[in-house]
């Protein structure tokens, strides 16, 4: 790997500062310059993250804090994004302390968890940052030693010169503050590298195992009051009137109040159009001394609901989808050939057609957020996945300026999108904007369920064209409710690979607020396209590895700019998974299924073995390989892998929301089921080995698991599964016909 | 408001709450110890489990009336610092995501070990069924749980 020179075009990007307490702050600023205007500060604990936030702290006895910018939902970034800096800076990973930094749009830029991206778009600039540091380090021992900084090197915070003379960063953090900030840093090569690629454990692990206070819920001021939220009990109906004697002379119970004005102004602006999924109906507040006390009254609240818009039921939604598919009232998001000739020219055709509920996200950590207003300030902490998005909601829809804002993170008890939505730090603004005091507004687990921004149901179907033993056409098209599949994802397999391929998406709008859920889009779009080339394969009696070999084939060498997958590295993956699954070598009694997706920039291949055990098949063990690119911290990555194909097998499986009149029919984990221990299958993994830029693993390995297990009980049962959740159809988990022979 | 004594951690607390208050917001919102967990106050995620005289117990369907005189060991209190078995295992193996779960399936799978310290698999992944963790890390739980088994034995 070539050693890449950076050039930074603003001498500002580093600014430096002697600490009080002793040692040296450096100040950076990810991606462009700091602003001129902003001063760091001189004494840590006066620290003000508004003005100044983004920096590597070293004390005087060589100790490392690293400040890491984005949120943290468990996909691991709190240590990964560091170890980029901790790598190029060459300090030892066991003496950095790794602090979550502020919103600070000042100094930071995509503070965001989602799409997988946190890691591909901070590979470059967190790494210029610490080689910049340690720039800064090296040339102040030169001066010290009278030498030239191209004769020193660095190892774990030491400097050291061609005498063998040492020095560590602590001893010369004083002097580094006073240089100027080099301009022209290199990077290690890919070799050199000591942290990226070794394991690195959850720097938040020690305060997990001994319930320290880590999560929004767990945040708490003197003072602090608690609110309890009563929404629409169904999507579509507003709030008529409420009486809330009873509630108020409840124990704890310090007031009960109406809310909702502000939110419906936030819903009116286009400022985004998707980022907003909240009721615009009025909500009533208990506010009281304790958790319990909050939502013990609110079930006490009378209240009167009259239906705005329709109430939505699932079968309404499933008819609505089903005639969108049958309907001609389509975008086309990519068209190549001419479909319609090659499937008039077939000599076979295939047409499937695959379903999905609604599903709620479930995060451990039932959404929640602090909040404390007064007329100088607004101060925000708890788990939000989009925190700048969040400010600035907030602050315009109170009328005030942003930058009164202050939004701390806390660690974040589970995301998987919903918390990209902030309609809880809206109503705790609100709330805490009229009683000013300092509130938390806590969902319990039944508003978490009922209050969501689901992924909403979809339905795809897919056709293809066979003719001389080749697939001549491929039409892919998806009904969904209040949005389509957006960005590349047209551009994914099988594009390129077929020469007459169309894309075609149509929607309706649901009354239902909806939003991104892991994966969005291809957490389903994965398990009908790979469902249907296992398929595909069977009816044209090709070998189904082959089949999906021969399309890559096809792709290799393309001009075509738009296709986003790489046919060398999904080629790679595949064969890898054939041979450490033992693909069609199995003794008899484990079957066997394939899946292989490209998404959020990661390849990822999978193999379900499933067994029958009692009349039943159960999933044994499923084999993965990754190709993530350089894998930063292979502990962590291993984690998010097994996790992301549990939770794609789990869905698959149980996952279910199902909606009468508007209101969803499962509340809590009593009738809504998720995975657990019993079900787990045992998870090999495999991370292929390259150079190649790092991207992201929170996503990528949940949307080729549904297809892989059903590809298996296909092989095991003889039937094919086109609807999620499997659990619906316990008669297609029997297997009293005797499975069919596996081609290939 | 009643008058509740409990013993958490080895510590005697008094406490003025409603009779139906579950233990779970007694310990958080009173005693501080915000390490249980709130997930789903129905008794079926598992979240909040604490030991009540050495046997799992799940905090958020206690009321006060129930645990009142009583015993009561939280995370907080399970080790000095971080020290058990259990935790121990934990660490080794680098068993959390997003963390929210673990300190219920670290009480639920210590007071497992104290009653059966050598376990067979089957008996872990039963033991464990009753603690959902939403990230799915529920490979490195089992492995975590063979592993303190390991330690205690």
């Amino acid at each position: 790997m070539s050693t890449p020179s950076i050039t930074f075009s603003r001498r500002s990007f580093i600014r430096t500062s002697s600490l009080a307490s002793g040692g040296l702050l450096i100040g950076f600023n990810l991606f462009t310059a700091c602003k001129p205007k902003v001063t760091p500060p001189v004494d840590i604990s006066q620290l003000n993250f508004n003005d100044f936030n983004a920096f590597i702290k070293i004390a005087d006895n060589g100790a490392v804090t690293i400040f890491a910018p984005n949120p943290e939902i468990g996909q691991g970034v709190k240590t990964s994004m560091p170890m980029l800096i901790a790598e190029e800076l060459d300090v030892a990973w066991d003496n950095v302390y790794v602090q979550q930094g502020d919103l600070d749009t000042n100094n930071y830029t995509r503070q965001l968890a989602g799409g997988s991206q946190s890691i591909r778009f901070g590979w470059e600039p967190l790494r210029q940052t610490g080689a910049t540091a340690r720039q800064m380090l090296v040339n102040a021992a030169a001066i010290k030693w009278g030498v030239d900084p191209s004769e020193c090197t660095t190892s774990e915070g030491v400097i050291t010169n061609a005498s063998g003379d040492t020095l560590g960063y602590g001893d010369v953090v004083k002097e580094a503050a006073l240089l100027e900030v080099p301009e022209n840093v290199t990077l290690k090569a890919s070799k050199d590298f000591k942290i990226i690629g070794s394991d690195a454990k959850n720097v938040d692990l020690e305060k997990i195992i001994t319930g320290k206070p880590l999560f929004g819920l767990d945040y708490k001021v003197d003072g602090m009051v608690y609110a309890a939220v009563l929404r629409p009990p169904a999507f579509g109906k507003v709030l008529e009137s409420y009486d809330a004697t009873e509630a108020k002379a409840m124990p704890g119970v310090i007031d009960v109040i109406k809310i909702g004005e502000k939110a419906k102004e936030l819903t009116k602006e286009e400022n985004s159009n998707w980022t907003v999924a909240m009721s615009t109906s009025d909500k009533v507040v208990v506010i009281a001394k304790t958790t319990w006390e909050a939502l013990k009254a609110k079930e006490a609240i009378k209240a009167n609901w009259v239906t705005e818009t329709p109430l939505e039921s699932t079968q309404d939604q499933d008819q609505k989808l089903l005639a969108l598919l049958d309907g001609n009232k389509f975008n086309t998001l990519r068209k190549d050939g001419d479909i319609k000739k090659a499937f008039a020219q077939a000599e076979m055709v295939l047409e499937r057609t695959y379903e999905s509920p609604f599903l709620p996200h479930n995060c451990m950590e039932p959404m929640n957020f602090f909040a404390n207003i007064t007329d100088e300030k607004i101060h925000l902490v708890g788990p939000v996945q989009t925190p700048e998005f969040a400010a600035n909601a907030v602050a315009g829809m109170l009328g005030r300026d942003v930058n009164e804002v202050h939004l701390e993170m806390t660690r974040m008890g589970g995301g998987f999108g919903r918390r990209l939505y902030g309609d809880f730090v809206y109503e705790v603004a609100e709330i805490a904007n009229v009683i000013r005091k300092p509130v938390k507004v806590i969902f319990s687990r039944e508003d978490d369920m009922t209050a969501g921004t689901y992924r909403p149901a979809i339905k795809y179907r897919i056709k293809a064209a066979v003719k001389d033993g080749q697939v001549t056409a491929y039409h892919l098209k998806e009904a969904a409710a209040n949005g389509n599949m957006y960005g590349l994802i047209p551009n994914f397999f099988p594009a390129g690979a077929v020469e007459n391929y169309q894309v075609d998406v149509a929607n309706y709008n649901s009354s239902i607020t909806t939003g991104a859920w892991r994966a969005p889009y291809t957490n389903f779009l994965a398990f009908a396209e790979q469902s249907f080339f296992d398929e595909l394969a069977e009816t044209m009696k090709v070998d189904r590895i082959q089949l999906r070999l021969d399309l890559l084939q096809k792709v290799k060498g393309t001009t075509d700019k738009r296709i986003e997958y790489s046919p060398e590295r999904m080629e790679n993956i595949i064969k890898v998974a054939v041979e450490k699954s033992g693909w069609g070598k199995k003794e008899s009694g484990i079957y066997q299924g394939f899946a292989a997706y490209y998404c959020h920039n990661t390849h990822v291949a999978e193999v379900a073995d499933v067994i029958i055990e009692n009349g039943m098949p159960v999933v044994k063990k499923v084999t993965c390989v990754v190709d993530c690119g350089i894998v930063v911290n292979p502990l962590g990555a291993k984690n998010q892998i097994e996790g992301g194909i549990i939770d794609g097998i789990g869905h698959a499986m149980y996952g279910d929301l199902v909606f009468e009149d508007g209101a969803p029919q499962s509340q809590n984990y009593n009738n809504y089921r998720l995975i657990r221990m019993m079900e787990v299958p045992e998870i090999e993994t495999h991370l292929i080995q390259n150079e190649l830029s790092p991207t992201g693993l929170g996503e990528p390995t949940l949307p080729p698991a549904g297809a892989a297990v059903a590809n298996a009980l296909k092989a095991a049962t003889g039937n094919r599964f086109t609807q999620q959740p499997f659990s619906k159809f316990p008669e297609m988990m029997q297997t009293k016909s005797a499975p069919k022979t596996i081609i290939g | 408001m009643p008058l509740y004594s409990i013993t958490v951690n080895g510590k005697l607390k008094n406490v003025e709450v409603s009779s139906d208050t579950p233990l779970l917001w007694v310990l958080r919102d009173h005693l501080e110890l915000v390490g249980t967990k709130f997930g789903c106050g129905i008794a079926q995620c598992g979240a909040c489990t604490v030991h009540l005289e050495g046997n799992a117990v799940r905090s958020c369907s206690l009321t006060m009336d129930a645990v009142d005189g009583k015993s009561i060991t939280t995370i907080e209190g399970l080790s000095e610092n971080g020290t058990h078995p259990v935790q121990e295992a934990w660490k080794e193996l680098d068993v959390p995501q997003c963390g929210y779960c673990q300190a219920g399936q670290i009480m639920t799978a210590s007071a497992f070990l104290d009653k059966n310290p050598k376990p067979s698999e089957s008996e872990i992944k039963a033991a464990m069924h009753g603690n959902i963790c939403r990230c799915a890390a529920y490979t490195r739980i089992f492995k975590a749980v063979e592993l303190a088994a390991t330690k205690i034995s």
